[in-house]
């Protein structure tokens, strides 16, 4: 079904009815922004699941205490400032005024509190930093106290962190439900600059958002997450769209506003089409990667996980699974290049497509034939492109490749199998992580080596943890830096935990009238439409 | 007559049960919600801590008993990722897949008899090979191809309807007919296409009997040779194809609906396979199960209307 602006203001008449506070945008708010999402929004807990669509949603509804900046600096969003003691055993953490949950009951510190706590047992990075604290309570209304057992030096980053799963705030009686209880469509109260329309939610189909009058931006410049949230739509609608080309004719003919990831092969279509405007506004990209399995051979052998990231040549794959060349690029470190911490430590011989150098490190590492196993999804047209061109690289390599095809839920369960590969199991599937998941060592969970505390794949190995141990508690960019470098020649000479396949940027479709679009995952203040 | 729909009602209950065993069955080795709800970048003890916490770690017998038990109480069950009953899952996508549905079949029959008795009438004609040719292109065209060539053609190049959408004839009924429109005429063309072919068959059998030339000997116009005698009593295959073509119609509304942005059951189903939500899938498919069994029995009552001979 399709929502006029009158269903939508009458969805919104409880929030319309409200008094604008100064600062709202609530003059120019005009128009209702149509948007195509990457995918359904089908489950609504942003703190339980790690899905970005689930994160965008986030975004629209809740608010943060901090959050980054385009310089990948945190910033304070609910927060007005912070103090830590000389020690760097406490932070006194002070919300700022007119903060309101959009059933206009008041922002309390004890909220934020519930909501750290909730967030903290759920989120690889939450789940670390809760190993440092002490306790998380609230100092009167809005003095939120974090006590500190031991130094570390990703307090802020760790609460300001930009991607999933995100520090959302919300109302202690949902902050206190346990993760494995999630939120419902009943429980969609924040305190962010959107509020939710729950008569209008078709999971698969329609998600509506109006303005939220009462949200009080910041006085700062939008920039990434953080600064001034200011509203410049009477509402977002997303539209799910299960057919690309389709999505395409919508845009093309007006009748949505802003695609939000363009496929590959229709990027040359929207870059024709008059009245439409391709854009990437993501500058961190993502980055693609091939799992090893650590458990079963012959992925279990760190010379044969070093030969195939050896042999894989990114330029190859990138240009089957993205192949505009403005929206892709090589990058050999296991960090988002151009990011702060891109190391170019010995990356001389991984990635680059040396099959000579590779087969060499195959035959001493004792690879004797043995199968190995691909699984190759079918439903993601670049994760199949990722999958297609490993696939022919290592027979080239010499390797005896059983690619398996089959849809990505299906990769989704057949991955948990830690059986050798003729009784179900596996030693490689395929795909990416946004560039902001991937930040630095520690954000990455994929980088973990705790063994069956790791991602899939259970990489263990002591002195990758141990070094990114040493990241977490440092509070020196350079000593942070220096660690990095250590833990990527850790990577690259020991065999690596994934093979990095090159990092690569969505295009986003929008109509020309629409503009003010940020660099950052899609938020959705500080759009207008003309 | 009352009896023979009341046995048919009661026929219905074994095939259910049967129907909701062998879902439920099937579904539990196709995959696990858990790994998908949980998201790619979970952990193994996330997946494990979401499967307990769907009830997915119990035994399958147990499972199946609880649905069961929930099933015979006319509790279709919850999604496992939007956490709201199927019901009402189904409530919100009915209304677009029954208009869609409804459209096709009325606009179908419309078209497709009068081409068919026309065939027939004029069998060997040109006419009679003009519309066996359409025929033929209108059951060989994929739905998908005939979709995107509409919206190509009238949406946009000609710009008369638009490219993709639903609105409810409640909310706009002028709005509803613009958009209902393109992918009633996709939808139709199988449709079509097989209807007109089974009623020139039949017309064209009936066309030798020997009652049509008595009639035409009667000196009775030949519109009413054709539609009165002829079509009456061809009616039943007739009946029978548009009947088993509901199912045909099912398979193409998931075609469809996804083409022209349809928010109705075929995208619910097809989304609900994509990510192992068993409680959708299991109570739509025991509603078009449902659905199809109530069709065949409209369809027998239908036969003792065209043809008087037929009681129960």
């Amino acid at each position: 079904m399709e929502m006029n602006r009158r269903d939508l203001m009458a969805g919104a008449a409880a929030a319309a009815a409200a008094a604008t506070l100064p600062g709202a945008a609530s003059a120019q708010a005009k128009g209702i922004l149509k948007v195509i999402p990457h995918a359904s929004l089908t489950t609504l807990d942003p703190v339980a699941t790690t899905g970005y669509i689930v994160r965008n949603h986030g975004y629209m509804i809740w608010d943060t205490l901090f959050a980054m900046n385009d310089k990948l600096e945190v910033q304070p969003q609910m927060a007005s400032g912070v103090e830590i003691s000389p020690d760097k055993l406490t932070y006194r953490i002070t919300l700022r005024d007119n903060l309101n949950w959009h059933d206009d009951t008041a922002v309390t510190a004890e909220d934020c509190a519930s909501s750290l706590i909730r967030w903290g047992k759920v989120d690889g990075m939450g789940i670390r930093l809760f190993n440092y604290v002490d306790s998380v309570t609230a100092d009167g209304a809005k003095t939120i106290v974090i006590k500190m057992k031991k130094p570390y030096g990703l307090v802020l980053e760790s609460i300001g962190k930009l991607s999933t799963n995100v520090p959302f705030m919300m109302p202690k009686r949902l902050a206190d439900k346990p993760p494995t209880d999630r939120l419902t469509a009943n429980d969609m109260i924040g305190s962010g600059p959107f509020r939710w329309v729950a008569g209008e939610y078709k999971p698969g189909a329609r998600t509506v958002y109006v303005r939220n009058p009462k949200y009080v931006p910041r006085t700062e410049a939008a920039s990434n997450a953080s600064g001034g949230k200011n509203v410049f739509v009477e509402g977002v609608e997303w539209i799910n769209f299960p057919d690309p080309t389709t999505a395409l004719n919508a845009l093309m003919s007006g009748e949505v506003d802003y695609y939000e990831q363009v496929p590959a092969d229709l990027m040359p279509v929207v870059a024709r089409a008059p009245g439409v405007k391709l854009g990437n506004f993501n500058p961190l990209g993502n980055v693609g990667m091939g799992r090893f399995n650590h458990l079963v051979g012959p992925t279990n052998n760190p010379g044969v996980r070093r030969a195939i990231a050896m042999a894989i040549n990114q330029a190859d794959v990138l240009k089957a699974a993205i192949g505009a060349p403005d929206y892709m690029r090589t990058c050999h470190s296991i960090v988002p290049c151009g990011t702060t911490f891109e190391s170019k430590v010995a990356i001389e011989d991984i990635g680059k497509g040396n099959l000579e150098a590779a087969r060499k490190l195959l035959r001493e590492s004792g690879y004797n034939g043995e199968k190995i196993v691909l699984l190759a999804t079918t439903d993601i047209p670049v994760q199949t492109a990722m999958a297609t061109v490993v696939a022919d690289t290592l027979k080239r390599l010499g390797m005896n490749v059983e690619a398996q095809a089959m849809d990505w839920a299906t990769v989704l369960q057949r991955r948990t199998s830690r059986n050798p590969v003729d009784q179900g199991g596996w030693n490689m599937f395929f795909t990416w992580w946004e560039g902001a998941d991937v930040l630095d060592p520690v954000v990455q969970f994929a980088m973990s080596g705790a063994g069956d505390r790791a991602w899939v794949g259970w990489a263990n190995d002591p002195e990758t943890e141990a070094l990114r141990t040493q990241f977490a508690e440092s509070a020196s960019i350079d000593e942070k830096k220096k660690l990095m470098d250590a833990i990527q020649k850790r990577q690259f000479e020991t065999g690596n935990f994934q093979a990095w396949l090159g990092q690569f940027f969505m295009a986003t479709g929008y109509r020309d009238n629409v503009s003010g679009i940020l660099n950052a995952p899609p938020f959705f203040w500080n759009i207008r439409k003309a | 007559m009352p009896l023979f729909i009341l046995q048919r009602i009661l026929s219905t209950l074994p095939v259910m049960g049967f129907v909701a065993l062998i879902v439920f069955l099937l579904l539990r080795i196709s995959g696990d919600p858990a790994a998908i709800l949980a998201g790619d970048t979970a952990s193994l003890e996330q997946v494990e801590k979401v499967r307990q916490s769907l009830g997915l770690d119990r035994p399958v017998a147990v499972q199946f008993f609880e649905w069961f038990g929930r099933l015979l109480r006319g509790d279709l069950g919850t999604s496992l990722f939007t956490g709201l009953p199927v019901a009402t899952l189904i409530g919100q996508r009915l209304e677009p897949t029954m208009f869609l549905a409804t459209t096709t079949i009325l606009f179908s029959i419309t078209v497709a008899v009068p081409l068919g008795v026309l065939a027939a009438w004029k069998a060997g004609t040109w006419v009679d090979r003009l519309v066996m040719l359409l025929a033929v292109v209108g059951f060989s065209v994929p739905v998908f191809v005939m979709g995107y060539f509409l919206i190509f053609g009238l949406a946009i190049s000609m710009r008369w309807f638009p490219v993709q959408g639903y609105v409810s004839p409640f909310v706009d009924f002028s709005r509803f007919v613009n958009t209902i429109t393109l992918p009633t005429l996709t939808l139709s063309c199988i449709y079509v296409a097989l209807i007109a072919r089974i009623t020139r068959a039949s017309v064209l059998e009936v066309l030798n009997e020997d009652y049509i030339r008595t009639a035409r000997a009667k000196g009775q116009i030949e519109k009413k040779v054709l539609f009165k005698h002829a079509l009456k009593n061809a009616a039943v295959p007739i009946v029978t194809v548009i009947g088993l073509g509901v199912a045909l119609l099912i398979g193409g509304v998931v075609v469809t609906e996804s083409v022209f942005n349809i928010p109705g059951l075929g995208r619910l189903v097809v989304d609900a396979i994509t990510r192992r939500d068993y409680p959708i899938i299991q109570g739509l498919i025991l509603f078009f199960a449902f659905v199809y069994i109530m069709l065949n029995l409209l369809i027998d009552i239908a036969y003792t209307l065209v043809d008087p001979r037929i009681r129960y």
